[in-house]
């Protein structure tokens, strides 16, 4: 019996097991995890959402000081797994002083780049430092890690809610 | 004899595979249990050979389809020590069969100022049901606390029992935490206070060998995929007293006696409750579930998973940094993980790499994520297939956790 094709491909070979853990937890990852920046709120936010992923339990608070069109600081706060800390963090540090058009933008090419194809050479130019959850193509469920908090920072600059993964 | 538990192995096709390149462990059967060759095949001799629709044609087919189901019924009642094969209702899963408690029990009984009580240590399955039975009808849900292990407060318990509670629903085996609960002790303290006793028994049945007379509830449930049988079959016990005074919980085919323009009456026990075509293949694949798992005998399995669950505990000690949530010293084998400074989905990841199967999250059991002040827990659940091996595949792949987020 032949296996479906997209199983058969997400089946990767015993010695790229370790390489693929390594390319996901990437030292910088673990880093931000360890020590995240720009937890809590920022004294003079404005903005404020939540975000939920309902599978692993994950909650987190994104505060936004909106002026002008200009996320001019943002912090975040909730417990999550290694990769929805370091993204959080990775995320504030990617979108303070840009405008709101520029983070949208990153997170179009941050969604491109969780959820592209393994097998492709990704294009990472604009993303920055955020260039390193490149290896979460490779662990689809962990899709949703990455991306929570961009969802809640986009609620929190549209209308501030509650948004969820599922 | 000693426990083969390499010739249980064979007889899981599933169990010979590999998960990025490494054997697989499973270490999931808690959330649902991989299938014998002989479920697989006495649905696929199903549809082969017998397949028709059941309780309704007078032709061969439909006949044999209808004996074939109503067999496993008999099995079922004889695998809970029951002797009325009209007190085994079929249901979709567990979760179906409490709620048929809830709405067509609960529902009937259940008023304003009422109580309802349940343990802090409920599956959402039997916990949700009643919360939202409590809301509807102005009622008041009791959660009997449990202690740092683990242990249902038996004290509390019947402190909470009072002249008000209509019901009680109470896990026989935590899914989270592995405690056995006292369920004879709970239902003698349920009897004295008039109180009928439903029992969440989707975690016991296939690990130990359960018979309902003995406990003395009321009310008995287990899902069919969690003891080796397809998924969508579930199994209601509910004493025949009950049952007959019970309104149907969803209507339509199958559990009428007579539909006029003017009004329809029921049908008796069990049919009452089991409208529309039931999952026909499921049912027969959980009846070739219980005899395989008696085949096997409930007591040899007990046994074998009570000695890998020392051994599991002893191997899990040298990691360092791990914490096992739930110590209840009569405990099932259900090992809920927490190490520090890796989150519970991180672990996941990890350990499927190394091939090594664990469910990772809040297991539908939210209020005892909150008393035990976890976000989630990693939880690696033993079943009579599993060994020596698993629980190695396990341990060394929690070393690699270690080491990526050393």
């Amino acid at each position: 019996m032949s296996k479906p094709a997209d199983l058969a491909r997400s089946e990767p070979k015993a010695s790229e097991g370790g390489s693929d853990l390594r390319e996901l937890y990437q030292s910088v990852i673990l880093d931000h995890n360890k020590r995240p920046r720009n937890q809590g709120s920022p004294p003079d936010a404005n903005r404020h959402a939540i975000g939920r992923n309902p599978l692993c339990g994950d909650r987190l608070s994104v505060h936004v000081t909106l002026a002008d069109g200009v996320v001019r600081d943002v912090g975040f706060e909730g417990q999550g797994c290694a990769i929805s800390k370091a993204s959080a963090s990775l995320m504030t540090e990617a979108v303070k002083g840009r405008p709101v058009a520029e983070t949208e933008a990153l997170f179009r090419a941050f969604h491109e780049l969780v959820t592209s194809d393994p097998r492709s050479t990704p294009d990472t130019s604009g993303l920055g430092k955020l260039a390193v959850f490149g290896g979460v193509r490779e662990f689809p469920v962990r899709v949703k890690c990455a991306t929570l908090c961009w969802h809640t920072l986009r609620s929190a600059l549209e209308d501030g809610h509650v948004v969820s993964t599922e | 004899m000693s426990y083969d538990v390499a010739t249980v192995r064979k007889d899981f096709p599933i169990l010979s595979r590999r998960i990025h390149g490494k054997p697989l462990a499973f270490l999931d059967s808690a959330a649902s249990a991989q299938k014998p060759r002989a479920v697989i095949d006495a649905v696929s001799e199903l549809y082969s050979a017998h397949y028709a629709n059941v309780h309704r044609g007078v032709y061969q087919l439909s006949l044999e389809s209808t004996e074939m189901l109503e067999s496993v019924r008999d099995k079922a009642a004889a695998f809970l020590g029951v002797r009325d094969r009209r007190e085994i209702v079929f249901t979709s899963n567990a979760t179906e069969a409490i709620n048929l408690v809830a709405y067509s029990y609960g529902r009937r009984h259940v008023g304003p100022g009422d109580e309802v009580l349940v343990t802090h240590m409920e599956h959402h399955a039997n916990f949700v049901p009643w919360q939202v039975l409590c809301e509807e009808r102005g009622a008041v849900l009791r959660v009997a606390p449990i202690d740092d292990r683990g242990v249902l407060l038996l004290d509390e318990f019947e402190k909470l029992l009072s002249p008000r509670t209509r019901i009680a629903a109470v896990t026989h085996v935590s899914n989270v935490l592995g405690t056995v609960n006292p369920v004879r002790e709970i239902a003698r303290m349920c009897r004295a206070h008039g109180v009928p006793l439903l029992v969440d028994g989707a975690q016991a049945v296939p690990h130990q060998r359960v018979d309902v007379g003995a406990l003395g509830c009321d009310f008995y449930v287990f899902a069919g995929h969690k003891v080796f049988g397809p998924s969508g079959v579930g199994v209601l016990w509910g004493r025949a007293a009950l049952l007959e005074a019970m309104p149907p919980f969803l209507t339509g085919g199958s559990m009428i006696e007579s539909v006029t323009l003017s009004g329809t009456t029921f049908a008796a026990i069990p049919q009452r409750f089991e409208a529309g075509t039931p999952d026909i293949a499921s049912i027969v694949g959980l009846g070739a579930a219980l005899d395989y798992v008696q085949q096997i005998g409930l007591d040899a399995i007990s046994a074998h998973e009570r000695e890998l669950l020392a051994y599991a505990e002893s191997r899990l000690a040298e990691v360092p940094g791990l914490r096992i949530l739930g110590n209840a010293p009569h405990k099932a084998a259900v090992i809920s993980l927490v190490m520090d400074d890796v989150h519970p989905h991180d672990l996941g990841t990890i350990l499927d790499r190394e091939g090594v199967a664990v469910r990772t999250g809040h297991h539908c059991a939210q209020p005892l994520m909150e008393r035990f002040d976890v976000p989630a827990t990693a939880r690696a659940s033993l079943a009579l297939y599993n060994d020596r091996s698993d629980v190695d595949a396990l341990v060394a792949a929690l070393h690699v956790a270690r080491e990526v987020f050393a």
